[in-house]
């Protein structure tokens, strides 16, 4: 028992907490960029002139349709083809971002459309111009409606960023790898490593929820 | 009833045309509203008065015609129409209260993002116009935590605050429960005892008669005869409107 003890602490978690260490990184820069992005393209969709809708919807089409695996090796295995190269850190995380945005923009363009074309009127007929009335009024009620779906894709991208090691980050799930077929420990190494992730996202949950609690007023969501 | 009747002319409409998809709902629709004036408009619905209201400040564009403010035509200000907004008030029939923001709040957002006044001064005169339609103690309540009839006053104080040279109305008691009626009421005849200068929708003859200097009847998307309430009212020059008022008088009583 004393053994697995130390095994567990000087040889695997070292390691684990360095790939934590990257997830956190790479999650970290992808939540809020990834969220920022799917506001513009549902913006885009919903109140952009049809050829700005038009590729917000291909957008929208492309990153959604494709698996995520399939952008990230294009991110990294193949734009050095056309010049562009990107370490493995930057492409995982382009990629995390700009697959989340599109995720993120379906659920903040239906609570877009699901507020009364009145409230533009009224922003509308009060002085503001269009993007004022997006900005100021038709944004903080949509945005606090499509926190729950929001939320769930937030979490849906804690645990995608494992495929950051497909593009060699070696991050949380790499990290296990590595070590567990050094040791040939997969049971244990990979029950840690899911531990790890269960209290990421269990820490990540509640202050969502929080900040849900937080944002809420009488007669909205 | 004392009213500032200068000759200056506030809102001018001439000659409005508006169509959906191949149906005409407004035929040409021409009046005048001087400073201090309250002019009524009644009608059956369908007949294009809200349609009217919204061509007026251009939420709805029409097809021909032209709109003026204090002389100064607006109906091709496109992307500027928005500075003219500000000077046309509008009470909309269901309230559109912003819902994420208290009646405080709602009054506010007009002065610190339109008018772009400083936040003390702004909260000042929103707490002055909440007090001003009666609502002081609500301030710091969200519109679903207000009655029907508290919310149209708020988005008239919500209205008031960006000091319109002009207000329309739509309807503005139609979602009312009866009871809650009468409060919205005496503030709108408040502001007309002030002399604020109203366009009104409204289907309440008693007190359409009590504050408009002239009432217009609107039919299929036409004026079919305007005057003083007392002779639109005692002595009609069209049948229609006579059927129309006494309708409307059975309907929704004085
Ligand atoms: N945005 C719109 N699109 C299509 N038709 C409309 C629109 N707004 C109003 N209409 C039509 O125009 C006519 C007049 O409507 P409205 O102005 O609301 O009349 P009122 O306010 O007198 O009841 C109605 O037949 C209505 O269906
Ligand atoms: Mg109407």
């Amino acid at each position: 028992m004393n053994e697995l003890y130390s095994f567990i602490r000087d040889i695997v978690l070292p390691p684990l907490l360095e790939g934590t260490l990257v997830t956190l990184q790479l999650i970290v820069l992808s939540i809020p960029l990834g969220f920022i992005l799917g506001i513009l393209i549902a913006v885009g969709r919903v109140y952009g002139n049809k050829i700005i809708s038009f590729f917000c919807t291909i957008y929208v089409l492309f990153f959604r349709g494709t698996p995520l695996l399939v952008q990230l090796f294009i991110l990294y295995y193949g734009l050095p083809s056309v010049g562009i190269f990107f370490s493995p850190f930057v492409a995982a995380v382009l990629g995390f971002i700009l697959c989340s945005s599109a995720y993120h923009s379906e659920y903040i363009r239906g609570a877009i459309q699901s507020i009364k074309s009145g409230q533009m009127m009224a922003a509308e007929a009060l002085g503001m111009s269009r993007n004022q009335a997006i900005l100021y009024v038709i944004l903080p009620q949509a945005l606090r409606r499509a926190i729950p779906g929001c939320s769930n894709e937030i979490i849906y991208l804690v645990k995608y960023s494992s495929l950051a090691f497909m593009v060699t980050c070696v991050e949380l799930t790499g990290a296990g790898k590595i070590i567990a077929s050094r040791y040939f420990e997969y049971t244990l190494v990979f029950a840690v490593v899911g531990a790890i992730y269960l209290l990421m996202v269990s820490v990540i949950t509640k202050v969502l929820n929080t900040l849900e609690k937080k944002l809420e007023i009488p007669g909205i969501g | 009833m004392p009213k500032d009747e200068t000759n200056e002319v506030v809102l001018k409409v001439e000659e409005i045309y508006k169509n959906y998809k191949g149906k005409e709902v407004l035929k040409g629709i021409s009046f005048e509203v001087r400073k201090g004036e309250v002019k009524v408009i009644i009608g059956p619905s369908g007949t294009g008065k809200s349609t009217l209201l919204r061509c007026l400040n251009l939420l709805t564009v029409p097809d021909k015609g032209r709109v003026y403010l204090e002389g100064e035509e607006i109906t091709h200000a496109k992307k500027n129409i928005h500075q003219f907004r500000q000077k046309i008030g509008m009470v909309f029939q269901d309230f559109n209260l912003f819902d994420h923001l208290t009646a405080l709040g709602n009054v506010e957002i007009g002065l610190t993002r339109v008018k772009k006044m400083e936040r003390e001064k702004a909260r000042e005169k929103a707490q002055e116009e909440l007090r001003r339609v009666g609502l002081e103690e609500q301030a710091n309540l969200y519109p679903a935590q207000l009655s029907g009839g508290q919310k149209q006053r708020v988005s008239i104080a919500r209205t008031l605050a960006m000091d319109p040279k002009v207000i329309l109305f739509d309807e503005p008691t139609s979602a009312l429960d009866p009871e809650l009626i009468g409060e919205v009421l005496e503030v709108i005849k408040n502001l007309a005892l002030q002399g604020m200068t109203m366009v009104l929708v409204t289907h309440e003859m008693g007190f359409a008669r009590s504050v408009a200097n002239e009432i217009i009847f609107m039919e299929e998307g036409k004026i079919l005869e305007s005057g003083p309430p007392a002779q639109l009212f005692s002595n009609p020059k069209y049948e229609r409107t006579r059927q129309f008022l006494h309708k409307i008088t059975e309907l929704y009583g004085e």
